[in-house]
């Protein structure tokens, strides 16, 4: 039975690296025909690639500008049917435990034939991974968030966000531009962004840089509610009764 | 070992401790407060112009003594201090009365101040100081080892004669590692080297990494502690250079300023990342060692950010091998 060749994507920042890779796959092609859909040199350009072809197995290194691989693996993790992930790294950067931890696979550099091989036959066995897992793994915070929509992976930069809203099930991501259904929690969210994100309400995170200023309602005699005043957004945030002593303290009012 | 009188430590050691020995005896002395600040104020009057003639002269025989056997110029400083203590007190009080008195007080915080200094240099001793040299040698990060073999088995195939300059660049790297460094070397080497680790790097990093040297107005032969350089330049690369996409600008700058040489190598500020300041801090800690242990209280590292880049300055005094 013939299969159709293993179809790869490599990602690195840097172009001997790549090349390396792909002569690598090159002499492994007699015993494992493998097709090379593209070449990224960093996060972004690897899934603005993935949005137009399918990759079986991304190599992807782990320390790059933009966007580095542990990100690009959890952006990743989102898709419906995600590519099978193996990172390759310079040096034992993280522990070997980690990788375990995240069920990801990893190759150190220089890498030899052999172990490629060993570890793209694995690759299509392995289960993969999940974003939980995977922030063991992730030297800081991401620097997108990432939505799914048909099949595409669409980033939304952090930095573009002025407000955070659940809603049922999902959180709504508000920036300038339009709005976005986020496939995660407020409290994770809330987690992994504490320097950038403050609760102003239990369904509510709103970001430092976006506030412009604070208003009391003014209908209300006593202690009326007050609000968020957002940045180039018509619409006011209720600060909850609860929060507004942490909110005052964390924009320093 | 001959203390080094020109140099500020050891200056600024032997003033604090003349002046606490002449602190101690004054209470010594006075068992009651009642007169003590007048005692005081008698003792600095005494003690302190012998003490800064001393060590005048001291500073400016530093060459000529520097060539004594050990025994003798102990006999050559005690006489000294024994001299000067006499003739400023000729010249004060003109009477011989208390004469033995001050001498004899001279020689014994002159014999302290040789205990003292012996001391320390036997808790920095050539072996001790040496065995903490060797193991502060810089090392070359693992990170650049690989990521270099790495680059090379990148472009074997397509660019060999790239590949093999880059193996021989790679080789004299680590032939500059190994060797015995100990020893200040002058600057022009440590330069040559970081051109050849400049050199590797470019390999991988290509268009992305752009080193600009302003070395002009600096003596090539100032001396250096070896591998001082170069670490930093890593540094530089690391988080100035690989963590951006675009081309990113290293600057080396070298000049003399007075009798000191500054060093400064800048890079943009990398984005923020806890982890990998580790090994920066870890780099600067051990160039700070180093160059106490090579100019004691002489040299400094500053590190500073302005306009969003990350800059670190190294001072240390102008020697070269002809001095």
């Amino acid at each position: 039975m013939t299969e159709a060749p293993l179809r790869i994507l490599i990602v690195d920042d840097e172009a001997p690296a790549r090349l390396r890779l792909r002569d690598l796959l090159g002499d492994l092609a007699a015993s494992l025909p493998t097709e090379i859909i593209g070449m990224a040199s960093n996060g972004v350009e690897a899934l603005r690639m993935l949005d137009s072809v399918d990759a079986d197995v991304v190599l992807t290194d782990i320390r790059m500008p933009m966007m580095d691989g542990v990100e690009l693996a959890r952006h990743l993790a989102r898709l419906e049917r995600p590519p099978a992930l193996v990172f390759t790294t310079a040096y034992d950067e993280y522990a070997v435990s980690a990788f375990e931890l995240a069920a990801a696979d990893y190759l150190l550099k220089p890498v030899r034939a052999e172990r490629l091989a060993d570890a793209l036959g694995r690759a299509c066995k392995r289960m993969p991974t999940n974003d939980r897992a995977l922030s063991v793994l992730a030297p800081g915070a991401r620097q997108h968030f990432s939505v799914t929509e048909r099949g595409r992976i669409l980033l939304v930069p952090v930095a573009d966000v002025l407000y955070l809203r659940a809603e049922q099930k999902y959180v709504t991501a508000i920036t300038r531009a339009r709005e976005f259904l986020l496939d995660e929690s407020l409290v994770q969210i809330e987690h992994e962004f504490p320097e950038r994100f403050v609760r102003i309400h239990r369904n509510c995170l709103v970001s430092r840089s976006a506030v412009a200023g604070v208003e009391r309602d003014p209908d209300e005699v006593g202690d009326g509610h007050w609000f968020i005043l957002v940045k180039g957004v018509s619409e006011r945030l209720l600060v909850s009764r609860r929060q507004w002593p942490v909110v005052r303290q964390a924009l320093r009012l | 070992m001959l203390p080094d009188f020109r140099n500020i430590g050891v200056v600024l050691r032997v003033l604090v401790l003349v002046n606490l020995l002449g602190l101690a005896t004054v209470f010594v002395q006075h068992s009651t407060v009642a007169g003590l600040d007048d005692a005081l104020l008698h003792m600095a009057g005494v003690l302190e112009l012998p003490l800064f003639v001393s060590i005048l002269i001291l500073y400016l025989l530093q060459p000529r003594l520097s060539g004594l056997s050990s025994r003798l110029w102990r006999l050559v400083l005690l006489a000294i201090v024994a001299s000067v203590v006499a003739a400023v007190w000729a010249l004060a009080t003109g009477g011989e009365e208390g004469l033995w008195r001050q001498i004899a007080w001279g020689l014994a915080a002159c014999g302290v101040c040789m205990l003292y200094l012996d001391c320390r240099n036997q808790r920095f001793s050539p072996a001790v100081t040496e065995a903490r040299l060797m193991a502060l040698t810089a090392r070359i990060r693992p990170h650049f080892l690989f990521n270099a073999l790495n680059g090379v088995l990148g472009v074997i195939r397509s660019d060999p004669r790239r590949a093999e300059r880059a193996l021989e660049e790679l080789a004299e790297l680590f032939r500059a590692l190994m060797r015995d460094n100990r020893n200040l070397v002058p600057l022009a080497d440590e330069i040559r080297l970081c051109e050849r680790y400049i050199e590797v790097e470019h390999l991988r990093l290509g268009e992305r990494l752009q080193v600009v040297w302003l070395l002009d107005g600096c003596p090539r032969d100032a001396l250096v502690p070896p591998l001082m350089l170069q670490p930093l330049l890593e540094n530089a690369v690391y988080h100035g250079v690989e963590s951006a996409s675009g081309p990113s600008q290293v600057v080396v700058r070298a000049r003399k300023r007075g009798g000191e040489i500054w060093l400064e190598v800048e890079n943009p500020l990398g984005k923020d990342d806890e982890r990998h300041h580790v090994g920066n801090r870890m780099a600067i800690a051990n160039i700070r060692e180093r160059l106490m242990l090579f100019f004691d209280l002489d040299a400094r590292l500053d590190k500073d950010v302005r306009d969003g880049r990350y800059r670190v300055t190294i001072r240390l005094p102008y020697r070269s091998k002809q001095a």
